[in-house]
């Protein structure tokens, strides 16, 4: 009794945020999708007559260095922002929910060895893999998103298996298997939907740790290449100007990988919190 | 027996102010003298716990409580955290339901059983030497290895003697048993029953023991109260609750007793225990009362006298009952 | 314990040797001939080209070449630099100082505030713990060169209190300069540390044993550290090692960003120019160190949870 009344009592209310980071994200994407219709000017369009103006009725945000309008590059920088971030989202999840739903399902060698192997992939950071990759692949937005992908799958496939090996000791499970249904069938139908709430909710957290780690790669030069707008090749490009006074080239799009990373843990949180009420 | 050791007056409580506000207990009057050994019986949710935790003023934050809980001449409900604090460590001391989950699993069995005293300021070492004693006493072998190990290397009931004898080490006078065997299998229920009230008894201590099993209530205890959704609804001697229940209730957990010697199959009492929250106007236990008349869902009997026993129902003294 | 013990040192060396084999293979895999990044696509005559194979041994069989940068390596010579022309072993030795003492400083920074923040929460709910918990959420979202930006904008160029990049010389020239790199780098840590003590320590405030204590007077402050802290340790020791390893990678961004001569920048600035001793030495590296602290908080857990010791073991 007293542990439950502790625990609603010092939670934030979980539903409301999780409402306000859904929205959030919906006006992101609505904005990446309709950039060429939201922008004000053309992202890539130098003006240098404007270099590292302020604020003003014509440039929101101001202008970069090249005098290029901030507010345009933001808007457009969500394209790369959100693309990187979900590919690595979705093969990440796909490949970790097979492979951790295939260990629980196997057991044995399988799981041994798959085990093991996700085991290794952990020994790897995943920026410091994606760094590998670069160096090896050169710069640009496909080496970076292939060593995420990699690097985020065995903590989706860990989580997989686990939640696959509680759902699987239930009754019901062997239930479906005394009546004759085949392995397949048992496993597309019951153990993955059971699976998937909490894969997504992981997912969504991982989302957000994707879009700041290639947000940081591109800092360092080795994500997006310029001119294409990208939030972390903007900090980058900012960092210069901050120190001639300059502080939005740099801080707006610092600000936007922070509320698009909090929307997304927030939103992962919620699921999360949703499933665990659920099953309780 | 002596004068009263433990004496609560009409105690009522309720739970903070939010989601949780409801009432617990209901002007709940209990009483235990020196040496005496008293039980607190009822089902789950009825508020025997929260009773247990009131005496050692255990009650959560922003409870509201009325009534008095006097212990030696003094309130414990009008204390201040020190004082209580000193009065958990020499006076009372109170044993809790499940073992597994009341000893700290990461620390030693001797940091367990020493804790206590050594908050009152005993020094280390001595502490030490009083828990070796205080593990024999409850039975436990090679008391002295038994300090250095920790609580997963114990069985549930020799983890449930360590507890007692980490109660025992500050020497209380007043014993609060909060359902002491519930999380036990059967044999060991005995044997710790059998400890804990030869230790009782040896050091004179007053008990009071909470279960939902009036028949084990009954193998160790003087008196019993009955509780029904956060109040009292009977109280008397042992013998006579068994002889002569007076409660309907009191009877009805009787009878759901199963018996050898009877030939008649036990039967429970129907319809589901109610906490004081969920309680209608009238007599909590009149939905599930086969006596019940339509005054009783209107009227809240008063707990009264009646020959030797407290009872609280408007058709006490009617002869139905026999 | 001593099986539990030879299993996860066997597993250990597996870990390093494929480790080091895919770093180490990984050049071969790159599109290219590995000779001409060596070259740095500087045109170069077939005689000095040949001296470059020669040099870096790209004649033998290949894993005859992998088995003699290990024994290099082992022995503490990872090649030499195509960018510096110097030793590898050299290059990261002389920026190691500044790299620990910046994951040093750092550390210190991210334990103090994480444990002080998530302990505070949990002890103090209400308005406090929301803001803390505000706070940390919006902290555990800020990646580490953001932080940079925003420091750097608040207290170099506004206030003028700390320098906006260089080492620093001396201990004080050190701390100084090395202050707002060290902020930078623990912010996300920090937060991170701060929601899993606070979400352990309520786990751990909720369970009977602490009411228990509680029940025989014994003082709150020690209920606290001998009950609650103490047994929030397992997912607090584990958290900070992953932190530990995630330190040594987040360096070459925070490095970059204060331009710091440090092991992080030296890995950036190889991976740009394709200075593959350079980038296979640093990598290996910082897989040893996460590999080593992983292994360590496993050690550590038995001694931390009982219960643990009878050679079971989570996963690395």
């Amino acid at each position: 009794m007293t542990a439950v009344t502790l625990h609603r009592r010092y939670r934030l209310p979980a539903d409301n945020l999780t409402v306000a980071g859904v929205a959030v994200l919906a006006v992101l994407v609505a904005v990446a999708i309709l950039a060429p219709l939201v922008a004000p000017h053309d992202p890539l369009a130098i003006d240098f007559s404007a270099a590292l103006s302020g604020p003003s009725s014509d440039h929101l945000l101001g202008a970069d260095q090249s005098g290029r309008d901030v507010l345009s590059r933001l808007i457009f920088g969500a394209r790369a922002g959100l693309l990187g971030p979900l590919l690595v989202v979705t093969l990440s999840t796909v490949a970790g929910t097979l492979l951790g739903v295939l260990a629980a399902w196997c057991g044995g060698v399988v799981d041994a060895v798959l085990s093991r192997g996700m085991d290794f992939v952990f020994a790897f950071p995943a920026l410091l893999l994606a760094i590998t990759l670069v160096a090896m692949f050169g710069p640009g937005l496909s080496a970076p998103v292939v060593a995420m992908s990699i690097a985020y799958t065995p903590y989706v496939g860990r989580l997989a298996r686990g939640v696959a090996m509680r759902e699987m000791s239930r009754p019901y499970i062997h239930a479906y298997r005394v009546q004759g249904w085949s392995g397949w069938t048992i496993c597309l139908r019951h153990l993955v939907p059971n699976v998937l709430p909490l894969i997504f909710a992981q997912s969504a957290i991982n989302f957000g740790y994707a879009l700041m780690d290639l947000a940081a790669l591109s800092f360092l030069g080795f994500g997006t290449q310029p001119p294409v707008p990208d939030w972390g090749a903007m900090i980058n490009e900012g960092a210069s100007a901050l120190l001639q006074g300059a502080m939005l080239p740099a801080l707006a799009p610092g600000a936007a990988v922070v509320i698009t990373v909090v929307a997304f843990s927030t939103v992962g949180e919620g699921i999360a919190d949703r499933v665990a009420r659920r099953q309780r | 027996m002596g004068g009263p050791l433990l004496d609560i007056e009409e105690l009522s409580v309720r739970l903070p102010p939010g989601q949780a506000a409801r009432p617990i207990l209901d002007a709940v009057s209990l009483r235990v003298s020196q040496g005496e050994a008293v039980g607190l019986v009822g089902e789950s949710g009825s508020g025997k716990s929260v009773t247990c935790r009131a005496v050692l003023g255990l009650l959560p934050e922003r409870t509201s409580v009325g009534g008095r809980i006097v212990v030696g001449g003094q309130d414990v409900l009008a204390k201040p955290a020190a004082w209580l604090r000193e009065f958990r460590r020499r006076r009372v001391a109170m044993i809790f339901q499940d073992p597994r989950a009341s000893v700290n699993p990461v620390r030693r069995v001797g940091d367990f059983v020493t804790e206590g005293l050594r908050a009152g300021g005993t020094p280390y070492k001595q502490a030490l030497a009083r828990a070796e004693e205080l593990l024999e006493a409850v039975g436990i072998d090679d008391p002295r290895s038994a300090l250095r190990r920790h609580p997963h290397e114990f069985s549930g009931g020799m983890l449930q003697r360590v507890m007692i004898a980490g109660a025992l080490a500050a020497e209380p006078d007043l014993l609060l048993a909060d359902e002491p065997t519930t999380a036990l299998d059967v044999t060991t229920q005995a044997e710790v029953i059998a400890i804990l009230s030869h230790l009782r008894t040896a050091r004179g201590m007053g008990m009071l023991f909470v279960t939902h099993d009036l028949e084990l209530a009954a193998a160790i205890c003087d008196r019993i109260y009955v509780m029904y959704a956060g109040r009292i609804v009977e109280a008397q001697a042992t013998g006579g609750l068994f002889t002569r229940p007076r409660h309907p209730y009191t009877a009805g957990l009787l009878a759901a007793t199963p018996r050898l010697e009877s030939d008649q199959p036990p039967h429970g009492v129907a319809g589901r225990p109610l906490s004081l929250a969920e309680a209608p106007d009238g007599c909590a236990f009149a939905a599930r009362c086969h006596l019940a008349e339509d005054r009783c869902r209107e009227h809240r009997p008063a707990l009264e006298v009646l020959g030797h026993a407290h009872v609280a129902c408007l058709r006490a003294e009617e002869p139905v009952h026999d | 314990m001593g099986a539990f013990l030879a299993r996860r040192l066997a597993g250990l060396v597996a870990t390093l040797a494929g480790a080091s084999f895919a770093v180490f293979a990984a050049v071969y895999l790159a599109p290219g001939d590995p000779a001409s990044f060596l070259t740095q696509g500087r045109s170069a005559s077939p005689e000095a080209l040949a001296a470059i194979r020669a040099q870096y041994h790209l004649d033998d069989p290949f894993l005859v070449q992998y088995l003699k940068w290990v024994s290099g390596a082992l022995s503490g010579d990872f090649g030499r630099s195509v960018q510096f022309r110097q030793d590898v072993t050299g290059l990261i030795l002389a920026r190691l100082p500044t790299t620990l003492f910046l994951v040093g400083y750092a550390g210190l920074l991210i334990v103090l505030a994480g444990l002080l923040l998530g302990a505070l929460a949990a002890l103090r709910p209400g308005p406090l713990d929301r803001i803390v918990l505000i706070g940390t959420g919006v902290a555990t979202a800020t990646p580490s060169f953001v932080a940079a930006i925003g420091l750097i904008s608040l207290f170099s160029v506004q206030l003028g209190w700390f320098p906006a990049f260089g080492n620093g010389t001396g201990l004080t020239g050190r701390l100084w300069h090395l202050t707002l790199p060290a902020a930078a780098l623990a912010l996300t840590f920090a937060g991170l540390l701060a929601r899993v003590t606070r979400a352990s320590m309520l786990e751990e405030l909720a369970r009977e044993h602490v009411e228990v204590a509680r029940s025989r007077g014994v003082p709150e402050q020690a209920v606290i550290r001998r009950h609650v802290l103490r047994n929030s340790l397992g997912p607090i020791s584990t958290v900070t090692g992953t932190v530990v390893a995630g330190l040594l990678v987040a360096t070459s961004i925070v490095e970059s960003a204060f331009g710091l001569s440090g092991v992080g920048q030296l890995l950036v600035s190889s991976v740009t120019v394709k200075d593959f001793p350079v980038v296979q030495a640093v990598t290996t590296l910082i897989v040893v160190v996460f590999v080593l602290a992983n292994l360590l908080v496993d050690l550590l857990q038995p001694a931390i949870d009982p219960r643990l010791s009878h050679g079971q073991s989570r996963a690395l």
